[in-house]
């Protein structure tokens, strides 16, 4: 197969305003989607902004959106399209422009830190922790993400209601929230912080609706929704609408 | 999706595939199956051809029930329940199937668009998603899903009615045996596979180490909970196609095949 | 006097990867107040590349490990030339390290009886490496970036400000360290969002910035290693040490280009892959030094055996040590043996079932068929040797990870020097991050607080020299357009021909091309004198012509920009490559001179230090100067006729105690 002449449409400008440009370039055999963002770079746009790191899938730093699809641009290969056709690239929607490719995905870093963190039990020194490989499957399989925040880009949550950013985490956060209600040795329970409860009374558990947007795009495979999104929804059920638990708690409130 | 600061593109989507199929398909096929359930629940007629019992109309509660044999009719209700005595009992799958997991997806993509699907604007205005009245009621999954594990127990019990002849021997087969079979062990599959059998039977440890029978179910659950969506089709063209080889017993259109 | 916003902190952290992280952790827990910058988003360090594990004598596989083992690992594979106080530190308190990660909510995959499993690695003798599946690095970047969080959070429930204590600048560059005197009083940045310049005042600054790939055409480093924390150390007057050694891992990918240069893992060689030349060859059997002979098969049936029965069966040579699979590799390429794309076939597909292929190497199956495209079950992988790690880095205090005559100014992890001697053994660099990380910002934080009343002063002329130098790009861009900037394959003729014209100003992207074209010819993987002058030629020709570099469009999120202000550092720091490269004439670890290919005894105690002879013209002095001799009771952990392979006779009878 030898390099052809594709088209592409990259959305180019800033919060002021911009649009799709049409740009003719060169793509060669074996080339994935930043290769040719780097090409366009290199050879007709040098302004062009862009954020990528690793280019190898493992830093999930451009993310993008191809064809209307949330994608990391260095894991799309230019095979997957027809030659004729012409490709879209547009920044990620769900969040605000900072100048071309690039967004503003500080949303994700607030949210972050509204998680509150990893409790070490405090009867263990370090060293002397011990945990078993089935225990930690789980967290294990959601410390995979790479926060490319393709997850919160395509949520609808968020991406069509921007209102709902105040309330809602998102499915990375509340991935992370699983992920450490899961944790074999997190002691926030003793601690007296709730995960499962405040998954869905300060996290936004409820407005997920479960149409696995977010493990649809996942680069890395990470069953989000399955996994972590409907057991969390199962552990603050068991919280909140157990009827047994109810009635306990109300016969074991006592005025202190 | 047009919300100041991002990038100002107006369309609500570039995709370019065929995404519209996914919900398109689905949202028929629900449909199909609320047509032919509504007409078949609320028909009170056709339902029985002896040994087998239509799992729409069974257990049958109602004093208006056709007689069965030996068959899952306990006269609970009396005779004020004038109306098909179907609906007594559909309430619970239907409630199990309304609240699943998979069938949320389902008709939030298929019927409200929201959203059509990954990455396509949805229509709304405002979401609010499962946070309050109705739909934080499907929190309740989990209690529909005792009772589905009821109702497949007695669906489990008219299979073996099946088993009989018509006229209630033992030791006798029939093509609607096969079907009645292939009909609860997806019924099982689908009951079992369910998010909330998933957390109750073991999801929701925090050690697995320390309790591995639960482990060793949590994880039989799991895979079976991997074909979740899988399984909800099937169960559902399987609960309407036992329904409908009953009807068609009962009305006459043909003759169960015996085996012996 | 261009107005920049300036804040004040204790101490400044350049870079936010394993090394930087652990150093910004250490100085806040010790109560300075601490900044970190780093050019990509939090979180998205290069660390997270790391794959195999962190060495740590913990001792769980098996009991035997001692950190006197790990330590005479790491001089052995280092062949002596470590700095080997930092060696003892590093195996001293590395299970420390990884055991705080535990602390922090790190998930490392298990023994049977719920300890932290470890596996074996080249160059280690026990089982050692902590390890998450193959995404370790990964594991370690997050658990210190929510480690940083959780402190943040710490500080928000006690003052309502995340950032009060700990702030990260993410997406910003520092272009200078910034002096009051000899000593260190902040650093002048820009942020890469807006474009606009900043100075955070400190009077110590950590140097975290990893290493220097990005001048080599081929490599398996991301866009951020540009040298520039060896830079700002050069320009702040400390000096690098041993910039030389370079290590090249044998297989990276060399096909589609996209992916050229990308990491294959050394497990596929381990679980029996093999290497062939485009004959269908198995050459490694050609290329067993002597020194090895004992320890390598000789067929390929005795090879093979190795596999199910190590005890009655040498080793297979495609598991000979990285440098030499490297240089075979490159032989064969050259002698005209070479796959279609220049590499060499690595061939899994024969060896094994698929299915069994699947199961032991499912990120390689997965990286070569959404990448290449290539189904490694049924067909062989090309590979190449790709530059991979730096071993030189700014010289250092071992204890204090002190930069040498700046105070105020420390480096740790990739950008250091020193701990690695003249090869890396895999697995001890995430250690190295953290071992050195911590001992950055704990002495940092220190010194800081010495500092506490006199503060060191930021200097106005510098923050205007600063400025002025990180603008210059968009006046040459305005003045003579980018030449070049429209042309394709042929943009770096017709830079040439533009600048031979005597006006126009160069692309920066064309003469980063020709920077790593330049470094990979001459001063690649094997070196010879005369290609190491003509690349100093030629890196001279490029300095020049870096001097004029334009930049188009504005100085928010300009990537033109970026790159033409990073070509400083890499032009610097392959300078110093190539210039020590050129000293040393003997054959070591990550540098194989082809004029010169035994390793010299006498060359083992010498530093070739590369500092900074003028600051206006950029250029580079070298001088040697002799190490300390190794303590005895470390040299006493090794054989004598072991010792005897890399000591002078002179040092054998002065070392030891015995």
């Amino acid at each position: 197969m030898s390099g052809y002449e594709a088209r592409f449409r990259v959305w180019r400008g800033d919060e002021q305003g911009g649009g799709l440009r049409d740009f003719t370039v060169e793509v060669n055999e074996g080339e994935v989607v930043l290769d040719i963002v780097h090409r366009l770079q290199a050879t007709q746009a040098p302004d062009l902004a862009v954020r990528w790191n690793c280019k190898a899938g493992k830093c999930g730093s451009c993310s993008a959106e191809i064809n209307g699809r949330p994608r990391l641009m260095c894991m799309t290969r230019m095979s997957v399209f027809d030659r004729a056709e012409t490709v879209t690239i547009t920044p990620l929607r769900a969040f605000p422009v900072i100048r071309d490719l690039v967004t503003d995905v500080s949303f994700n870093y607030e949210k972050a830190r509204g998680i509150p963190a990893f409790v070490p039990p405090a009867e263990l020194a370090p060293g002397e922790y011990r945990m078993f490989q089935e225990d930690v499957d789980r967290s294990q399989e959601f410390r995979k993400c790479i926060e490319c925040f393709l997850c919160q880009d395509t949520c609808h949550v968020v991406r069509d209601h921007e209102e709902n950013k105040r309330a809602f985490a998102g499915p990375r956060f509340l991935m992370r929230v699983a992920e450490l209600d899961m944790h074999p040795l997190d002691a926030a329970e003793r601690s007296g912080l709730d995960r499962k409860r405040t998954a869905q009374e300060e996290h936004g558990l409820g407005y997920c609706n479960i149409t696995k947007c977010c493990t649809e795009v996942c680069p890395e495979g990470i069953r989000i929704t399955d996994n972590a999104l409907i057991p969390l929804k199962e552990r603050a059920v068991d919280r909140k609408y157990d009827p047994l638990v109810w009635l306990g708690s109300k016969i074991r409130r006592r005025p202190s | 999706m047009r919300a100041p600061g991002r990038a100002a593109i107006t369309v609500a989507h570039l995709r370019t595939d065929r995404w519209w199929l996914a919900p398109a398909g689905t949202a028929a096929g629900l449909l199909a199956f609320v047509v032919y359930s509504t007409w078949r629940a609320f028909a009170n007629a056709d339902y029985y051809a002896s040994p087998y019992v239509s799992p729409f109309y069974s257990p049958c509660l109602a004093h208006n029930c056709q007689s069965m044999r030996g068959g899952p009719n306990a006269d609970l209700f009396g005779s004020w329940w004038g109306i098909s005595p179907a609906i007594i009992i559909l309430v619970f799958p239907l409630g199990f199937r309304l609240t699943c997991y998979y069938y949320r997806k389902a008709y939030y993509r298929g019927f409200w668009a929201s959203p059509p699907a990954c990455a396509v604007a949805e229509p709304h205005r405002k979401y609010s998603g499962e946070t309050r009245f109705p739909l934080i009621l499907q929190n309740l999954h989990r209690y529909f899903f005792y009772a589905a594990l009821l109702v497949a127990g007695v669906l489990t019990y008219d299979t073996a009615l099946t088993f009989r002849d018509a006229h209630h021997a033992w030791g006798h087969m029939g093509l609607g045996t096969l079907v009645f079979l292939a009909n609860i062990a997806l019924i099982w599959a689908y009951t079992l596979s369910c998010h909330s059998c998933r957390h109750i039977v073991g999801g929701h440890l925090k050690h697995f180490s320390r309790h591995p029978v639960r482990y060793r179910a949590w994880r039989l659950v799991g895979r079976l909970n991997a074909r979740h969506m899988q399984l909800a089709w099937a169960s559902l063209l399987g609960v309407a196609l036992a329904d409908l080889y009953v009807f068609l017993l009962a009305s006459g259109v043909f003759d169960d095949p015996r085996f012996f | 006097m261009p107005v920049v916003d300036r804040q004040e902190w204790d101490v400044v952290v350049v870079g936010a990867g394993g090394a930087g992280l652990r150093a910004a952790i250490e100085a806040r827990e010790r109560g300075a107040r601490t900044a970190v910058i780093c050019k990509s988003l939090f979180g998205k360090a290069h660390t997270v590349m790391a794959e195999g594990g962190i060495a740590a004598a913990m001792a769980n596989a098996n009991e035997h490990d001692t950190w006197q083992t790990h330590f005479r690992d790491t001089l052995r594979g280092g062949k002596f030339l470590n700095q080997w106080r930092m060696a003892e530190l590093h195996a001293q308190e590395a299970p420390q390290r990884v055991w705080e990660l535990e602390t922090w909510g790190a998930l490392f995959d298990r023994t049977k009886d719920g300890r932290i499993s470890q596996r074996n690695f080249g160059g280690h003798e026990y089982p050692r490496l902590a390890h998450v599946g193959d995404r370790t690095g990964l594991e370690l970047i997050r658990t210190l970036q929510q480690r940083i969080v959780a402190l943040q959070q710490e500080d928000h429930a006690r003052t309502g400000d995340h950032e009060c204590e700990l702030k990260i600048f993410q997406e910003c560059t520092v272009t200078r360290v910034l002096k009051d005197g000899s000593r260190v009083s902040g650093v002048f940045a820009y942020d890469r969002e807006t474009g606009r310049f900043f100075v955070l005042r400190a009077p110590a600054v950590v140097l975290a910035t990893g290493g220097i790939g990005k001048s080599f055409k081929v490599t398996s480093n991301s866009w951020e290693y540009t040298g520039d924390g060896h830079a700002l150390a050069l320009l702040a007057g400390a000096p690098l040490l041993n910039m030389e050694f370079v290590q090249f891992h044998p297989t990276g990918m060399v096909w589609p280009p996209s992916v050229k240069g990308i990491l294959v893992t050394e497990s596929v060689r381990g679980d029996g892959g093999v290497l062939r030349n485009s004959e269908g060859r198995r050459f490694m059997f050609d290329y067993v030094p002597d020194v090895f002979k004992e320890k390598y098969a000789e067929s390929e049936q005795e090879a093979d055996g190795w596999y199910d029965d190590p005890e009655h069966h040498r080793r297979p040579p495609e598991l000979l040590p990285r440098d030499e699979v490297a240089r075979a590799i490159n032989a064969e390429v050259k002698a005209g043996r070479g796959s279609p794309h220049g590499g060499v076939f690595l061939d899994v597909s024969t060896r094994m079932p698929a299915e069994v292929i699947r199961r032991r190497l499912p990120s390689m199956y997965h990286q070569f068929k959404e990448l290449a495209d290539v189904d490694i079950t049924a067909e062989p992988m090309e590979v190449g040797p790709t530059c991979h790690y730096v071993m030189g880095g700014i010289a250092v205090d071992s204890e204090t990870a002190a930069a040498r005559g700046v105070p105020g100014l420390y480096a740790a992890g990739e950008v250091a020097g020193g701990m690695h001697g003249s090869n890396r053994l895999g697995g001890n660099s995430l250690s190295d991050l953290l071992v050195f990380g911590r001992r950055a910002g704990w002495h940092a934080a220190e010194y800081a607080r010495s500092l506490a009343r006199e503060r060191p002063r930021v200097d106005d002329e510098q923050i205007g020299a600063a400025s002025a130098e990180a603008l210059r790009p968009f006046a040459l861009g305005a003045e003579g357009g980018v030449a070049g900037a429209t042309g394709t394959a042929g943009a770096a003729e017709a830079a040439g021909a533009v600048e031979a014209a005597g006006g126009g100003a160069e692309n920066p992207y064309t003469l980063h091309q020709e920077l790593q074209q330049t470094m990979n010819d001459l001063v690649g993987i094997i070196r010879r004198a005369g290609e190491m002058e003509q690349a100093l030629s030629r890196l001279a020709k490029l300095r020049e012509r870096a001097g004029r570099v334009g930049v188009e469009g504005h100085r928010q999120f300009n990537p033109g920009w970026h790159l033409a202000l990073d070509l400083r550092n890499m032009l610097l720091v392959s300078e110093c490559v190539a210039r020590a490269a050129r000293e040393r004439t003997e054959s070591r670890g990550g540098h194989t001179r082809e004029d010169f290919p035994a390793m010299e005894r006498e060359w083992r105690n010498v530093n070739l230090l590369c500092a900074l002879a003028d600051p206006a013209v950029g250029r580079i002095r070298l001088t040697r100067e002799t190490t300390p001799p190794i303590r005895p009771d470390l040299l006493d952990l090794f054989d004598k006729e072991e010792l005897a392979k890399y000591l002078t006779d002179e040092e054998l009878e002065g070392g030891l105690s015995r």
